[in-house]
């Protein structure tokens, strides 16, 4: 029972699924849309390690540094923005935020 | 050996378990909770890949900081949650379809990836025997990559200035200390002299 690559390959993979299927059934709450996008960059990390991890080469190991890093900096300013949005109409849900529409 | 794939499979298993609620939930609370769980079950399995430093890094910069920052938005935004869960199960079908097409085909591609012997052979690492993770990515990040490096220290300094920027908020009915007019002030602004004749007073 060795725990090859492919195996970890296939956990990204469902991983990665979730994530676009979150963002299908909650295409109405910013919040969950936004988690679903942390759960793909999750999937998209555990793919970087297992092949950095695998082919002996650190480099995955600094490209999954950048994507936590822009993944931090990707929150915090999409949370910034919803708090925003908040304030301003009182309600979050994607199908209303039509503003820049004219 | 066999250890560790028993401690793989119940991370991935957590982990998936986990992702599929976050999802799922319907209380957004939950479902950052479960996110923690998630990201918690995936930092061990970077720790059976050997990347104990990511998986601290994970650990406490993603569940300590963002996923925290999650939790303060969804409890502080006063949202009808159930509202907006309306329509869950029409897009049920159509979600799940997309969804297993694509899983479907990402477990072809990943179950027959074989890698070529060429990648592996050049060993640009150190053994784990003789260099910590941590100290050889130290070693490359800071050598090869600083450049990277410090794009990623800008990218956080612009988050940082941009979520500041954004949600702060000057009330218009609060009186402020103007620092600017107050240093502006002169003596002629201040101190008015008035000649008072003896017997009248001021008006």
């Amino acid at each position: 029972m060795i725990i090859g690559l492919s195996h970890y390959l296939t956990v990204a993979a469902i991983l990665f699924t979730i994530g676009i299927f979150g963002i299908f059934l909650n295409r109405k709450n910013v919040i969950v849309i936004l988690m679903s996008i942390e759960l793909m960059l999750l999937a998209v990390n555990i793919n970087l390690v297992a092949f950095s991890s695998f082919h002996n080469d650190l480099v995955g190991q600094v490209f999954t540094l950048i994507v936590l890093t822009v993944a931090a900096a990707e929150a915090a300013i999409g949370l910034a923005i919803i708090v925003v949005y908040f304030r301003n109409r009182g309600t979050i849900d994607v199908a209303e935020i039509d503003l820049l529409k004219g | 050996m066999m250890l560790s794939a028993l401690f793989f499979y119940l991370f991935a298993v957590m982990c998936v378990g986990a992702a599929f609620m976050v999802v799922a939930a319907k209380n957004p609370v939950h479902a950052v909770l479960f996110l923690i769980l998630a990201f918690f079950n995936a930092a061990g399995l970077f720790v059976l890949l050997g990347a104990e430093f990511l998986a601290m890094i994970l650990v406490v910069v993603y569940v300590g900081a963002v996923l925290v920052l999650f939790l303060f938005v969804v409890m502080m935004l006063d949202v009808d949650f159930a509202e907006l869960r309306a329509g869950f199960l029409k897009y049920l079908s159509v979600g799940a379809t997309v969804g297993l097409l694509l899983l479907v085909e990402l477990v072809f591609v990943v179950g027959a990836w074989i890698t070529a012997p060429v990648l592996v052979s050049d060993l640009p690492t150190p053994p784990a025997a003789e260099v910590s993770n941590t100290q050889a990515l130290g070693e490359i990040l800071y050598t090869r990559y600083v450049y990277l490096f410090e794009a990623a220290g800008l990218i956080l300094l612009v988050a940082m200035i941009g979520a500041i920027v954004l949600t702060l908020h000057h009330k218009s009915d609060v009186r402020r200390q103007s620092i600017a007019a107050q240093v502006g002030r002169t003596r002629e602004m201040a101190v008015e002299v008035v000649e008072v004749e003896t017997g009248k007073g001021l008006k």
